[in-house]
């Protein structure tokens, strides 16, 4: 392949399996525009969150909202500041306060544009304060260390944490803990996974994070990217099936032909980055 | 029009990016790279953004004395103090050193109080992984109990320990020593869990990148749908 080549068929694979995943995309948000019913199961985590702003709004204590340790070129920091929205217009219907410091000043100042919308959707901007989204610091623990004094000292009815998150995911879930607060935590971070799901009262896993603006907003283009998604899970059940299929035939004939098949199905999802 | 920009060069670029891993042609083939330099440099402005922001939230609190306001003024006093000694090369031999180099006020202070202060902060991971643990690990249920099992083997396996209590075991019972039942934990249902997790992210993220490339996400820029 030539440097002036305007096509890479090294990455062939990549691009027909993209292509599929796409267009499968593309098709179910067309279907879910058309008015097709898509049924969205139910979300515990994110039913929760309601639960956690009216808890706190009884309680009179304010809502944390943590969005992680990475900056707005990361897909979860995007997710956790869309989720974010979503329980802005909650606080701001309930009159609650909500706090939501922020590791990256880009993310500050994202989480800002998407809190003062969600206030405004609710009708209530009046409530809204650039006060509410401040930055700490990019240091890691600088940060936590920001966050623990933050909930032992006004100790929060409700610690949401979505977003992308790495060490400290356990220091915050269990601090949160410790001062009695409903905690709801979402991260697609699997080696954290664990400790929210110790730690926390609900935990989104993985791909929960990314579905939650469609179920929070349950607009029909955002529903449909759903489908979507269980469309992708299908082909990687089918790809899944074939493969153990191919090789236990493989082992159990000890076919050449089959061996050949084999190797070009693997080849079929090698990267060649 | 605030929103329909961001949006704009959200596609451009989200769009140009994916065209960049197929296409090797000039100018695809350093597409990537240019984007994160240029990413490199708004976060530059943005150090500005944050440290102006840190400035403004802890001041207003120390000139109102508000509730904990002494946090505050040691925060600024803190972020002053490191931004002198920073900006200024404080304590280095020479302009050409670094601001990190070696003898430097920074460097000196930087090891001497934050360097502690962070290590401390991650040694209580140490004390919350035994409170967590214990909570999660109390076999109420089945799945907790099952928890308590696999997470006892898996602990038991990783220490000279577990070798031990089961190296009686013969040659056709071997697959049932502690290790290698750890091994088998860790490699097959866990890594399965795992796999499935991460196809589900891996969609998680082609899914949300779509949406923002078509401009269908988009209440992060503060466009909350009715």
């Amino acid at each position: 392949m030539t440097p002036d080549a305007w096509f890479n068929p090294a990455k062939s694979n990549l691009f027909v399996i993209a292509a599929i995943l796409v267009a499968g995309f593309v098709w179910s948000i067309q279907r879910a525009r058309a008015g097709a019913p898509i049924k969205i199961r139910r979300i515990a985590g994110l039913d929760a969150i309601e639960e956690a702003v009216g808890r706190a709004t009884e309680m009179g204590r304010a809502v944390l909202f943590v969005p992680g340790m990475r900056d707005m070129d990361n897909v979860q920091t995007i997710a956790g500041v869309t989720i974010l929205g979503g329980v802005a217009r909650k606080t701001a219907e309930y009159d609650t306060r909500l706090i939501v410091p922020t590791s990256r000043s880009l993310v500050m100042s994202t989480a800002r544009e998407a809190v003062r919308g969600a206030y405004l959707a609710a009708g209530r901007p009046d409530l809204y304060s650039d006060e509410m989204i401040y930055y700490v610091t990019d240091e890691q623990f600088g940060y936590v260390a920001h966050l623990d004094g933050v909930m032992v000292r006004q100790r929060p009815a409700a610690c949401i944490y979505m977003g992308p998150f790495f060490a400290e995911s356990l220091i915050l879930a269990e601090t949160g803990n410790s001062v009695g607060a409903i905690q709801v935590a979402g991260t697609a971070q699997p080696q954290q996974l664990p400790f929210f799901v110790a730690a926390c009262d609900y935990t989104l896993i993985g791909e929960e994070i990314f579905a939650a603006s469609a179920y929070l907003s349950r607009d029909p283009a955002m529903v449909g990217s759903l489908r979507g998604q269980d469309f992708g899970k299908l082909v990687a059940m089918g790809a899944i099936a074939a493969g153990v299929l191919i090789e236990t035939l493989r082992v159990v004939t000890g076919s050449v032909a089959l061996a050949s098949l084999s190797e070009r199905f693997l080849r079929l999802f090698a990267l060649n980055f | 029009m605030k929103t329909q920009v961001p949006i704009l060069i959200t596609m451009i670029v989200g769009a140009s990016l994916v065209l960049a891993m197929f296409v090797p042609h000039s100018p695809f083939r350093t597409l990537d790279e240019h984007f994160s330099v240029w990413f490199d440099i708004l976060a530059c402005f943005a150090f500005v953004l944050g440290g102006g922001n840190l400035l403004k939230v802890h001041l207003r609190k120390v000139s109102a004395r508000g509730k904990d306001w002494a946090y505050s003024a040691v925060t600024v006093a803190s972020f002053l103090v490191m931004l002198v000694a920073g900006l200024f090369k404080l304590g280095a031999p020479s302009w050409d050193t670094d601001f990190i180099g070696d003898g430097t006020w920074f460097k000196a202070i930087y090891d001497a109080t934050f360097a502690p202060l962070q290590a401390t902060m991650f040694s209580l991971l140490a004390f919350f992984v035994a409170s967590a643990s214990f909570r999660a690990f109390r076999a109420k249920t089945r799945e907790a109990t099952l928890l308590l099992v696999a997470a006892s083997i898996i602990l038991v396996g990783r220490t000279p320990l577990g070798d031990t209590l089961t190296a009686w075991l013969p040659r056709p019972l071997e697959f049932l020593r502690i290790a290698n039942l750890s091994n088998w934990l860790l490699s097959v249902p866990n890594l399965a869990g795992q796999r499935a997790i991460m196809v589900g992210i891996a969609l998680g993220v082609i899914s949300t990148s779509l949406k923002l490339i078509l401009g269908i996400e988009r209440s992060h820029l503060g466009g909350v749908r009715e």
